[in-house]
């Protein structure tokens, strides 16, 4: 029996990453990576991408850790994790371990999105029984808030600052969850920590498959966002509000959404909050943000039809 | 006693794979080490070995998987050449920081570019630094004999570190030649069962590996790996002996080929030792004192004992299937520091021969000892690092 999705019961839970760590008063990572730790029900074995979350979390002698934990490098999460659960099955085939053990990868966005994003497919390809979680926060902020290919167009980075020409970054985020879609593994999803039921119910379904999941979470970094160390959540909830991160779910290849706004508000709602957008809202930057919202609706939109056709195909199946 | 077949050396090497039965494999195709996974892939899909077989999508990925798989806690090889081998560099280091006792077959080829997919030692001294145990082997059945060899050596309680096992590109890997195999049962008796310390898959004792280790403790771990890897020398020794007792076959840390009363040695490593041994006795069929050393474990090396073996030579030509550019190649540069440590001073000179697969045929071992006829009577050493065979 599962421990119910109730905070009553959760709080009652072991925290497997602990308090102690050095990562930032305020970061997004810690929330989404404990939220995902407590939805799970077995036992797990974990690797972690070079990152924030590894350097912070394990500087020797400590360790933050209550799991088995291994680093390797930076754009292996997924490699080094594929060969851990390919030991676990060999074992077990041999008779030399019994229990039921799950393999889970963690990466940020750089690690994941760019430098990690051969090993991610190829990991994803072969059938691991794994899950990988990213936990994107749009930038490599260990380094120093440098773009990636998740940053969003127009944010402000060390290496594509706001500058008079050009109005920090040119291009679009990469939809990273959508190709992970098209890998047919059996299960990819969108979450973030503000809609933690939502979260930990995608954790446990992806748990639960016999394969390949992959989850990405949205991650709030303060330092690289410019914003606040108290907001993580109430960003992330706009996020999902402006259906710049649209919460959803592809199970087998069939779409849900999990989060419809009620009203949509608009993407500057979202923009605004953060110091590394700041530059857009002057004059001659207003083109970026028409592109930006432009960008976010046709994605919503895309979203939006892509579940109509499948709600339309159950109603026809009955 | 085993049989006896003809076999290329790949084959080889992928039945000791065979015999090993390793618990995870994790590779990726590349020249000319390719047939060895091929046909272990076989093994797999007969059910033959217990092995799960990761077909990986690159070499980065196949040393990111053995290491995720040997810190799980199991026994884990792998085999790679050249580039392959140069894409893997960084996750080297990581699995003998790590401490991970993986095997690896590597079979040497030419780096690029250009590109050349022949044999030669490149890649292996190219890693020479990357803190794994490196056996080189002359022919078919050294490199199948180094293999059992290295597993033992790399996963003995005192070590605990990677190994690879060099054997010659398409010279070695694709010839045949006969050798003789040993039963299952006596490689399964000698092999062991694996012996996990610290395993990811223990949930009950989670372990961190691969943690932030800041200037206040990371060199207390590199001491650790080179005391470590200086115990590789005695455990080689003891390891052979056992080996020995099973195969008939004699292992030391080289071989050392009428080297005893000789005043001109060379140095030879892998298949041009067994060209250069024949052209050293029609030398000595002149009566001129020639002796050769193969060397066999490079890493850790062996200074003391080379240094030994080499003593009575007042002049050695060091020959070097690979080059180290603005410097000596690097078999000179380790019989050099034997040679200066010990407190000898022969006259030695650098031939770098055979790059990308260029033959090494008896005349060019005969020049060079010719030369150091020469050498041994003027007392005058030349060019000390030429390349030889090349066309003019």
């Amino acid at each position: 029996m599962s421990t119910p999705l109730r905070l009553k019961e959760l709080s009652k839970k072991a925290d497997l990453l602990t308090g102690g760590h050095r990562l930032c008063a305020g970061c997004g990572a810690p929330i989404a990576i404990r939220q995902v730790l407590l939805a799970a029900e077995v036992p797990l074995v974990a690797s972690n991408a070079t990152g924030c979350l590894e350097v912070s979390t394990t500087i020797y002698p400590y360790t933050a850790w209550k799991i088995p934990w291994i680093h390797t490098a930076f754009e292996n999460a997924a490699a080094t994790i594929s060969g851990a659960e390919a030991m676990y099955k060999s074992l077990k085939k041999q008779g030399k371990i019994d229990r039921k053990i799950k393999f889970i990868a963690f990466g940020g966005d750089g690690g994941t999105y760019d430098i990690g994003f051969q090993s991610l497919s190829g990991a994803m390809e072969r059938g691991h029984d794994i899950v990988y979680i990213c936990y994107d926060n749009g930038a490599y902020m260990n380094t120093g808030i440098q773009r990636s290919s998740a940053t969003p167009l127009g944010a402000n980075t060390t290496t594509c600052p706001a500058g008079s020409v050009i109005h920090g970054k040119p291009q679009p985020r990469k939809n990273l969850t959508k190709i992970m879609a098209a890998h047919n593994i059996p299960y990819s999803a969108q979450a973030s920590p503000a809609h933690w039921r939502d979260l930990m119910t995608k954790v446990r379904k992806a748990l639960e498959v016999d394969g390949p999941a992959f989850i990405n979470i949205l991650a709030p970094c303060n330092r690289g966002w410019r914003t606040p160390t108290h907001n993580a959540i109430e960003l992330c909830r706009l996020a999902a509000d402006t259906c710049f991160w649209p919460l959803y779910e592809y199970e087998n290849g069939r779409l849900t959404i999990n989060y419809k706004p009620k009203e949509k508000k608009p993407v500057t709602e979202f923009l605004k909050t953060q110091g590394r957008f700041k530059h857009l809202f002057s004059p001659d930057s207003q083109d970026l943000l028409k592109q930006a919202q432009e960008n976010v609706d046709r994605e919503w939109d895309n979203l939006l039809r892509e579940a109509a056709c499948w709600a339309d195909e159950a109603e026809q199946t009955g | 006693m085993g049989k006896k077949l003809a076999i290329t050396g790949n084959q080889a090497v992928a039945e000791a794979m065979k015999q090993i039965n390793p618990d995870v494999c994790a590779a990726y195709p590349i020249t000319p080490s390719t047939e060895i996974m091929q046909r272990f892939a076989s093994f797999v899909s007969d059910g033959v070995v217990d092995t799960e077989l990761v077909t990986v999508e690159s070499e980065h990925s196949a040393m990111s998987a053995c290491i995720g798989a040997s810190a799980a806690g199991g026994r884990v090889m792998t085999a790679t050449s050249s580039q392959g081998l140069a894409l893997m560099w960084e996750m080297l280091h990581i699995a003998s920081g790590m401490r991970l006792p993986i095997a690896m077959a590597l079979v040497n080829r030419a780096l690029s570019a250009p590109l050349n997919i022949h044999g030669d030692h490149s890649d292996g001294m190219g890693s020479r630094d990357c803190g794994w145990i490196q056996l080189y082997s002359e022919n078919a059945q050294e490199a199948y004999d180094n293999i059992f060899q290295a597993v033992r050596i790399a996963e003995h309680e005192d070590i605990r570190l990677p190994a690879m096992v060099c054997m010659d590109g398409f010279i070695i890997s694709h010839s045949i030649e006969s050798m003789e195999f040993l039963p299952d049962d006596v490689v399964k008796d000698f092999i062991g069962e694996f012996k996990p310390t610290n395993p990811l898959l223990d949930v009950d004792k989670p372990v961190t590996y691969g943690p932030l280790v800041l200037p206040d403790y990371y060199i207390e771990f590199k001491k650790a790996q080179h005391e470590a890897i200086k115990r590789a020398k005695r455990v080689t020794l003891e390891v052979a002996k056992e080996f020995e007792k099973i195969s008939g076959r004699s292992y030391g840390l080289f071989e050392s080929y009428r080297l005893e009363d000789a005043e001109i040695a060379i140095v030879v490593l892998n298949s041009a030792a067994g060209t250069a041994k024949d052209v050293v006795d029609a030398f000595r069929d002149k009566g001129i004192k020639v002796g050769l050393l193969k060397p066999r474990l490079f890493r850790p090396f062996p200074y003391e004992e080379v240094a030994d073996a080499l003593g009575g030579a007042k002049v050695i030509g060091v020959f070097d299937r690979a080059d180290s550019f603005g410097g000596f190649g690097p078999m000179y540069m380790e019989i050099a520091s034997a040679m200066v440590a010990s407190g000898s001073s022969p006259l030695m000179i650098n031939r770098i021969y055979g790059l990308g697969g260029r033959d090494f045929m008896p005349e060019d071992a005969e020049a060079v000892i010719k030369e150091l006829v020469e050498i041994a009577d003027t007392g005058k050493a030349g060019t000390l690092k030429e390349y030889i065979g090349v066309r003019e």
